[in-house]
C-alpha cells in the first residue's frame, strides 16, 4: 500500500547568479517499507526530506505535481493543516540531537509537552506514554532520564530521545536525516536497529536520509540514489553492490575497505552527462 | 558617455565571476556582490539616499541656502511655514530655518563623523586586546570598561562638558567617551569565539604573533559587526548630540546645530510650532535612515550570514 | 622522528580537573604513518593539540628528531611539524583569499619568492591557478582541505599532524584527498599522524595504529594484526565488528 506519493517535485532557490534547482523532478512512492535517500552533499537529499513537509523556507520555492499523503495531496494544505500532519502523520529526526532538543528544560517536560500537543491526554497519562516510549527506544533508568537535561545525555542517548519524541503520537511515516552521522561507530548501528525495530513493529514507512553506503545496505529495503537534485539509480538495497549506474560504481569504489587494501582508492570521475539525464522515478 | 548594454553585461560578467585573476579582481568583486544583496534591501536603499542627501546639503551648503543662516532680521521674525521667500518659515531673530537646516547638516555630520572613528575604534581596541590576551589584561580592561557602563550616558557627557566647557569638540569628546564600552564589549564577546577557532590556531601554528593575528586577522571578523552596530547608534549619537545642544552644553548660539534650534523654538512651540518641529524633523529623518542603513548593512555585512 | 613518553593532557585545575589524555606512549619512524583510533572524546586529537602547543596543560615528553620540545614552541618547531584540521569550513579564515592565506604563511616562515611559492603549492595539492584568488566560500569542502594542506606544508615540515582530515568531507572527495596524502607523503618523505574515528581510512592510509579508549591508549599494533582481526584488546576488537 502506498503511503506516500511524491511526483516531479522541484526544489528552487533564487540566488544572484539566477535560479538554484536543488531538486530536480524528482518522483518516487513509499509504502510501509524503508526506503533510502543516498547521495553526497548538495545532491537534493535532504531538500527532497524536507520540501515533503513543506519546511523549505522562503525564498526557497517547492512545486510538484502532488506530494500525496495517503492520497490526500499535501501541496494543497494550508500551514495550519500542516503543523497537524508534521509529528502526528510524519515526524523528522534530524542530524544532531543537541541542536534539536531545547536545551533549558529537562527531557520530561519535553516529551510530556510533544505528546500533550497531539492528544488531550492528561499529565500522568502523557508521563506513563513517555516512560513507555523511552522504554521502546531502549533507554534504562527512565525516570532518571526524565528529569535530566539534554546536555547530561550522550549523542546516542539524546537522538534515542528525539526518536522517542517523535514517535510518540504513532505517525505513518519517520524521515530520519541524518540521525546517526553525529555519533559514534559503535553508538550508530545501536540507534539504527532501535530504529528499524520500532519501523517493523508499527508498519511505519521509513524515508532514511544518509550518505553512507553501507548503513544504507543494512538497513533499507530499497535505495534512491541522488545526484545533482536528480535520481540516477533505484536499486534494492540488498544489490546494491551491484549497482550499474557509474556514479553508485563509483560510490561504492571510493570507500577505503578494510580486509581490501588498495594501493590508491578509486577517484570517481563526474560525467557532467548525469546531470542533464531526466530523474529516474522511484514510483512502484 | 553611455555604455552601451553589451558592454555593461560583461562588466557585469566579470564582476560576478567566480574566478578573479588578481587579487584587485577578487577583492572588487566581493564588493559588488555585498552591494547587490544591498541593493535588494529597499528599505536600507532609502536610507542610504537620505544620507546622500544629507552629505551633499552639507558639501554646497552655501550653493543650496537661498539666506544667510547667520544673518538676523527682526521685522521677519518668526514667519510661518511656506511664507513668500521663507519656505521653512524664521525663526525667533528672522534667521531663514531653511537655511540654518542646511548648515546645521554640516554640524551634525561632523559629530557624527567624529564620534564613529573615536568610540568604534577605542572600542575595538580594548575588546579585541582584552579577548585575545585574556587573563589579567582582560580583568583590568573589562572592568574600566564596566565603570564606564554604569555610568549612565547623558549624565556623563554632561559632567564632563561641563568640567571641559560648552562647544561642539567637547560634546563629540564626552559622546564618544560614553559611547565606546558597548563596542568594546561586543568586540570582545566576538574575539573569544574567533579566538578558539581552527583558522586562529593554523596560523598560530605558523608562528604568528599576538600583534599580527589580533590586527590582520580578528579585526577584519570584527569590524564588519561593529560598522552595523555604530550605524545602528548613530540615531542615538545624533540624539545625545542633539540633547547636548538642547541642554545648551553642545554647539553654542548662532551656530545653527539642530538640538539647539529646537531648544531655541521651545520657547514659542505653542503658538509657532513649526521653529522647534523642522529640527525635529530633521534629527529623526536623518536617525531613522541611519538604523535602515545599519539594518541593511547587517544583512550583508554579517559575517554569520554571508558565509552561505 | 616523533616520539611521546608519558603524555599527560588536562583541561582546568583542581576539582573540575578532566584528564584528557593519560600517560600515552609511541614513537613513529621517519617517513612512517601512524593513527589513532578511538571515538569522540577519546583523547585522540587533543594529543595533536598538545604536540602542536594549541593545549598548554600537559606533562611528559616530546621528541621530535630526536630533540625534546617545550611546551613554548619556536618558529624551528613550526617548521618542522605542521598540523591539518578537521573541518576545512573552520579552518581557513572566511574573510581571506586563498592567496592571502598561503602568502602570510609563507612570509612568516621567511621566504623571499611568495608568488612562485603559491602557485607551486596550489600546484602540489592539485589545484588550478584560478582558485588562487578565491575566497573560502567560493571553495568546495575539498578544494578547501587542498588549501589547508597547502598550508600546512608551506613551512616544508617533515612531520604532518592530520586531525580526521576527511571526515567532513564526501566519500569521493574523502577518496581524493586520501589519494593526494599518499601521493605528498611519498613525494616529499613526510612523517605522518593520522587521527581518525574511521579503522578503513585510517589502515589504507597507516602502517601502525594505536587504539584509544577514555583518554587511554589500550593498544598499538600493526595494520596487518587489526586486518587478519588478531587485536587483543577487547575494545579494539569492538571497534573492528563496528567497521565491517
Amino acid at each position: 500500500m502506498t503511503l506516500l506519493d511524491v511526483k516531479d517535485l522541484w526544489v528552487k532557490f533564487p540566488t544572484h547568479q539566477g535560479l538554484f534547482e536543488a531538486v530536480r523532478g524528482v518522483s518516487f512512492t513509499l509504502g510501509r517499507e524503508r526506503l533510502a535517500i543516498v547521495g553526497e552533499s548538495g545532491s537534493g537529499k535532504s531538500m527532497t526530506g524536507r520540501a515533503i513537509l513543506r519546511l523549505i523556507r522562503p525564498p526557497g520555492v517547492v512545486t510538484a505535481d502532488r506530494i500525496s499523503l495517503e492520497g490526500v495531496n499535501l501541496l494543497h494544505k494550508t500551514e495550519r493543516e500542516m503543523r497537524d500532519v508534521r509529528g502526528q502523520k510524519i515526524s523528522m529526526v534530524m542530524q544532531d540531537p543537541k541542536f534539536s532538543l531545547n536545551p533549558v528544560m529537562t527531557i520530561g517536560q519535553q516529551i510530556i509537552e510533544a505528546y500533550r500537543l497531539h492528544s488531550n491526554a492528561t499529565k500522568s497519562e502523557a508521563y506513563e506514554k513517555s516512560i513507555e516510549m523511552l522504554e521502546a527506544v531502549s533507554i534504562r533508568d527512565q525516570k532518571r532520564v526524565m528529569r535530566a537535561y539534554p546536555h547530561e545525555m550522550s549523542g546516542g542517548m539524546g537522538q534515542r530521545i528525539m526518536i522517542a519524541m517523535m514517535l510518540i503520537p504513532d505517525p505513518e511515516i519517520l524521515i530520519a536525516d541524518e540521525p546517526t552521522s553525529a555519533l559514534d561507530v559503535s553508538v550508530q548501528r545501536q540507534v539504527l536497529s532501535i530504529i528499524d525495530s520500532l519501523v517493523k513493529e508499527r508498519g511505519m514507512g521509513l524515508i532514511f536520509i544518509s550518505h553512507d553506503l553501507n548503513l544504507v545496505t543494512d538497513f533499507c529495503d530499497r535505495v534512491l540514489i541522488m545526484y545533482a537534485g536528480r535520481i540516477v539509480e533505484v536499486c534494492d538495497a540488498k544489490n546494491l553492490h551491484k549497482a550499474k549506474h557509474p556514479y553508485t560504481q563509483g560510490l561504492l569504489n571510493s570507500l577505503p575497505k578494510l580486509h581490501d587494501p588498495q594501493k590508491r582508492l578509486e577517484v570517481l570521475n563526474r560525467d557532467p552527462a548525469w546531470s542533464t539525464v531526466a530523474s529516474i522515478s522511484g514510483r512502484i | 558617455m553611455t555604455k552601451t548594454p553589451v558592454e555593461t553585461l560583461r562588466w557585469r560578467a566579470w564582476l560576478l565571476t567566480d574566478t578573479p585573476a588578481s587579487r584587485h579582481h577578487a577583492k572588487l568583486s566581493a564588493f559588488y556582490k555585498g552591494w547587490l544583496s544591498f541593493r535588494g534591501n529597499t528599505m536600507a536603499m532609502v536610507g542610504l539616499w537620505i544620507l546622500i542627501c544629507l552629505i551633499l546639503a552639507a558639501l554646497f551648503a552655501p550653493l543650496l541656502s537661498p539666506h544667510d543662516p547667520f544673518a538676523q532680521n527682526l521685522g521677519n521674525r518668526l514667519q510661518p511655514l511656506g511664507s513668500s521667500n521663507h519656505v521653512l518659515g524664521t525663526d525667533s531673530l528672522g534667521r531663514d530655518i531653511l537655511s540654518r537646516l542646511i548648515y546645521g547638516s554640516r554640524i551634525t555630520l561632523y559629530i557624527v563623523g567624529l564620534v564613529a572613528l573615536i568610540a568604534p575604534i577605542t572600542g575595538l581596541l580594548v575588546g579585541t586586546v582584552a579577548g585575545y590576551v585574556g587573563g589579567w589584561t582582560d580583568q583590568i580592561l573589562m572592568r574600566i570598561t564596566d565603570i564606564f557602563l554604569a555610568f549612565p550616558r547623558l549624565v556623563l557627557a554632561l559632567a564632563f562638558v561641563a568640567a571641559l566647557g560648552a562647544g561642539i569638540e567637547n560634546a563629540v569628546l564626552a559622546i564618544s567617551l560614553t559611547a565606546w564600552p558597548p563596542y568594546a564589549r561586543i568586540a570582545r564577546a566576538e574575539t573569544l569565539t574567533i579566538r578558539s577557532s581552527d583558522y586562529i590556531s593554523a596560523i598560530q601554528l605558523q608562528g604568528a604573533g599576538a600583534l599580527r593575528i589580533i590586527t590582520k586577522h580578528i579585526w577584519p571578523l570584527c569590524i564588519s559587526s561593529l560598522i552595523v552596530r555604530v550605524t545602528l547608534d548613530m540615531a542615538g549619537i545624533i540624539l545625545a548630540a542633539a540633547g547636548l545642544g538642547f541642554l545648551g552644553l553642545g554647539a553654542q548660539p548662532p551656530s545653527p546645530e539642530w538640538g539647539a534650534m529646537i531648544s531655541e523654538g521651545r520657547r514659542f512651540i505653542l503658538d509657532h510650532w513649526w521653529v522647534a518641529a523642522v529640527p525635529g524633523m530633521a534629527i529623526f529623518t536623518v536617525s531613522l535612515a541611519f538604523n535602515l542603513l545599519g539594518d541593511g548593512l547587517r544583512d550583508v555585512l554579517d559575517p554569520k550570514d554571508s558565509e552561505k | 622522528m616523533l616520539k611521546i613518553e608519558n603524555l599527560n593532557v588536562w583541561f582546568g585545575s583542581g576539582r573540575d580537573r578532566v584528564n584528557a589524555v593519560q600517560n600515552a606512549n609511541f614513537a613513529v619512524k621517519s617517513g612512517a604513518s601512524f593513527g589513532l583510533v578511538g571515538e569522540s572524546g577519546s583523547g585522540k586529537s587533543t594529543i595533536l593539540r598538545a604536540i602542536m602547543g594549541l593545549t598548554k596543560n600537559w606533562s611528559g615528553k616530546v621528541y621530535v628528531d630526536g630533540t625534546q620540545t617545550s611546551i613554548k614552541k619556536h618558529n624551528s618547531f613550526y617548521k618542522t611539524v605542521q598540523m591539518v584540521f578537521q573541518d576545512p569550513y573552520a579552518s581557513l579564515h572566511p574573510r581571506h583569499s586563498v592567496d592571502q592565506v598561503l602568502g602570510e604563511t609563507l612570509y612568516l616562515h621567511g621566504f623571499q619568492d611568495i608568488d612562485a611559492r603559491v602557485v607551486h603549492l596550489l600546484d602540489d595539492v592539485g589545484l588550478e591557478a584560478k582558485f588562487r584568488f578565491r575566497y573560502p566560500h567560493q571553495l568546495s569542502g575539498g578544494q578547501r582541505q587542498r588549501v589547508a594542506i597547502a598550508r600546512a606544508l608551506a613551512p616544508e615540515p617533515k612531520v604532518l599532524l592530520l586531525d580526521e582530515p576527511t571526515s567532513a568531507l564526501d566519500v569521493s572527495v574523502q577518496a581524493e584527498i586520501l589519494n593526494l596524502l599518499s601521493d605528498l607523503r611519498s613525494r616529499n618523505s613526510l612523517t605522518y599522524i593520522m587521527v581518525s574515528h574511521d579503522l578503513a581510512v585510517v589502515s589504507h592510509m597507516c602502517e601502525s595504529l594505536a587504539v584509544m579508549k577514555d583518554s587511554e591508549i589500550v593498544e598499538i599494533m600493526d595494520v596487518s594484526t587489526l586486518r587478519n582481526s588478531k587485536a587483543c584488546h577487547p575494545y579494539s576488537q569492538q571497534l573492528l565488528l563496528a567497521s565491517i
